[in-house]
């Protein structure tokens, strides 16, 4: 399949599981009625479950998952390593922090922004310490280590605050807050996440043809005349910027950043440039599927998006250690 | 055409000096051997002279901007890696990186380079294997292709002949000769004593950093010299298919 064909395809499933997301909920509303009531605001209580309801919740999956896909390919092709994921630079698990303590405080309860408020502060912090740590020259060894120390931290601190909570409603809040969920977000939501996620897309598309480069190491991508460190500040910042937003209106959704560039990989001729678009799509693609899966499983129990995307992710890594040990011949 | 000019050129390790004071001025036309035992510094000089690394002193590649100079120079690190399975001809067409504006496709004069530097690297027939896929050796020339795909007036090579068979060996070296012939300068590390008298219009001999020797083969690879910095006894003789460097024995 030639890259145009598959980008195409890819946008097609985008558009039309973005028509599902539209048209699936418990409202029971007929798609002639749902889509009726969107285009026009008519019928008080379908335009308002349409408009207020399902479109901002959709909106959110396509920015997420996107941001997700692109991230994973771009970090993935920057430290040349198939396993790296959107969350291995620290910011997701500071952005949960952030969250995690506007739940405790009970600030989350007395402003609707609170939450994302701080959890974008948390990946802002992140930023700043993952920069001033790996420094300005560092490679891509030290980018990781960096970013494994504030995970640890952020998770530890998180834990922390879990564990002194007195209120045990205020953990069980947090505990489901940090699965990851789009349900009840609004175009508040939308607002707040579009342009930080916006401005990570932008910093990120810009970087195809030094993550080709990249595939020749970072000597030689350097005297290609790319230059690595203006790379990673771009990378980092795009990551940070749109996975932060994400974080912030979501929670930690996982394995859609580690999952989607393998799984295209293959079909854009393993080129790290091409696979950040080809990712995006499929990041979109995937976590579209998956919030109307967990609307269609168990309607009346709130499965949370995280936990679904963590049990469709598993077992194709399973497939994956597989296909690997077939290819090695052991 | 460009050439390489460095001018007391330093690297530092803390206070130990890597490359001390090497100062040359390379030709267009010259395919230049750097020779020297492990831990010479020929990596390090290559990597300063190119500016990928601090160093003191000057050298002409290093003052011109990032872009300018990947379209001075190709450089072919000793490292060789393949980060992804993607195809021969993809990799290969990295090399023309320096040459496309952002955004900018590849055109006919970059499929062109992209398969004269397949043919060169005789690799014709190989453009949609995986370059993960193929043998060590094969990979070796496939990195090399790249490097010659960049078309660019200098090209610095770390090792290039490495791993490679012997008749590989032989036709990367007359290729390297081939493009000094037509007017470019070619630096390369080697190992092979005995290829680089045949093939090298020149040799530089570095010793614990410093340029020990500079100068055609045959004044260069002389007995003395071999015994001093290489530690080495060698059978030396000068025959009509060209000189023959044979190491023989290790002296101490």
């Amino acid at each position: 399949m030639s890259f145009r064909a598959l980008i195409v395809a890819l946008s097609a499933l985008v558009a039309a599981l973005f028509l599902a997301a539209l048209l699936v909920g418990p409202a029971g509303l007929a798609p002639g009625e749902s889509l009726g009531a969107l285009v026009t605001g008519q019928g008080d209580a379908a335009a308002l479950v349409m408009r207020e309801i399902r479109l901002p919740r959709a909106i959110l999956a396509v920015l997420v998952g996107a941001s997700l896909g692109l991230s994973g390919a771009a970090l993935q092709g920057y430290l040349r390593n198939p396993l790296a994921e959107p969350g291995l630079i620290g910011v997701s698990a500071s952005a949960a922090l952030g969250a995690v303590i506007a739940l405790q405080t009970g600030l989350a309860a007395a402003h609707a922004l609170a939450l994302p408020g701080l959890a974008l502060a948390g990946a802002l912090v992140a930023v700043l310490l993952l920069l001033v740590l790996a420094g300005p020259r560092g490679g891509a060894f030290t980018l990781i280590l960096a970013g494994i120390a504030l995970s640890s931290l952020a998770g530890a601190l998180t834990a922390l605050v879990l564990n002194l909570s007195p209120n045990p409603y205020a953990a069980a809040d947090i505990v489901f807050w940090m699965m990851g969920s789009l349900a009840d977000r609004s175009f508040t939501h939308v607002w707040l996440a579009l342009p930080l996620t916006l401005l990570g897309w932008l910093l990120i598309a810009g970087l195809g043809r030094g993550l080709d480069a990249l595939t020749l190491g970072e000597d030689a991508a350097e005297a290609l005349g790319i230059r690595l460190s203006r790379l990673r500040l771009a990378l980092v910042l795009g990551v940070a910027a749109s996975v932060g937003a994400g974080v912030a209106v979501a929670g930690a959704i996982g394995f859609v950043g580690l999952i989607v560039p393998h799984l295209l990989r293959p079909l854009v001729g393993a080129r790290p440039g091409r696979l950040l678009l080809a990712s995006a799509l499929g990041g979109a693609a995937l976590l579209l599927a998956s919030d109307l899966a967990v609307r269609l499983i168990l309607p009346d129990r709130d499965l949370k998006l995280g936990v679904l995307t963590a049990i469709l992710g598993a077992p194709l890594f399973f497939h994956l250690i597989y296909k690997t040990r077939r290819e090695a011949g052991v | 055409m460009t050439g390489l000019i460095l001018s007391h050129l330093s690297v530092h390790r803390g206070p130990c000096p890597v490359v001390d004071d090497v100062s040359a001025d390379l030709r267009p036309g010259e395919f230049v051997g750097l020779i020297g035992p492990n831990g010479a510094g020929k990596t390090t000089l290559m990597r300063a002279a190119l500016g990928l690394i601090r160093h003191r002193g000057t050298s002409s590649l290093a003052r011109l901007s990032a872009a300018d100079r990947a379209r001075t120079a190709a450089w072919l690190p000793q490292m060789r890696e393949i980060a992804w399975p993607v195809s021969v001809e993809t990799l290969v067409g990295l090399g023309r990186t320096p040459h496309l504006r952002p955004g900018q496709r590849m055109g006919a004069a970059d499929r062109a380079a992209i398969a004269d530097a397949l043919g060169r690297m005789d690799l014709a027939g190989f453009e949609h294997r995986r370059a993960t896929a193929l043998s060590g050796g094969e990979q070796a020339r496939v990195l090399i292709a790249r490097a010659v795909a960049q078309e660019a007036p200098v090209l610095i090579a770390d090792e290039p002949i490495a791993g490679l068979d012997p008749a590989h060996q032989i036709t990367t070296m007359r290729l390297f000769a081939g493009l000094a012939t037509e007017g470019r300068l070619v630096v390369a590390a080697l190992h092979d004593l005995g290829l680089a008298a045949r093939f090298c219009t020149r040799l530089l001999v570095l010793h614990r950093g410093r340029l020990e020797e500079d100068g055609p083969p045959g004044e260069v690879l002389t007995a003395p010299t071999l015994a001093r910095v290489f530690g080495l006894r060698a059978y030396l003789a000068d025959t009509p298919e060209g000189p023959i460097v044979q190491p023989v024995e290790v002296v101490t």
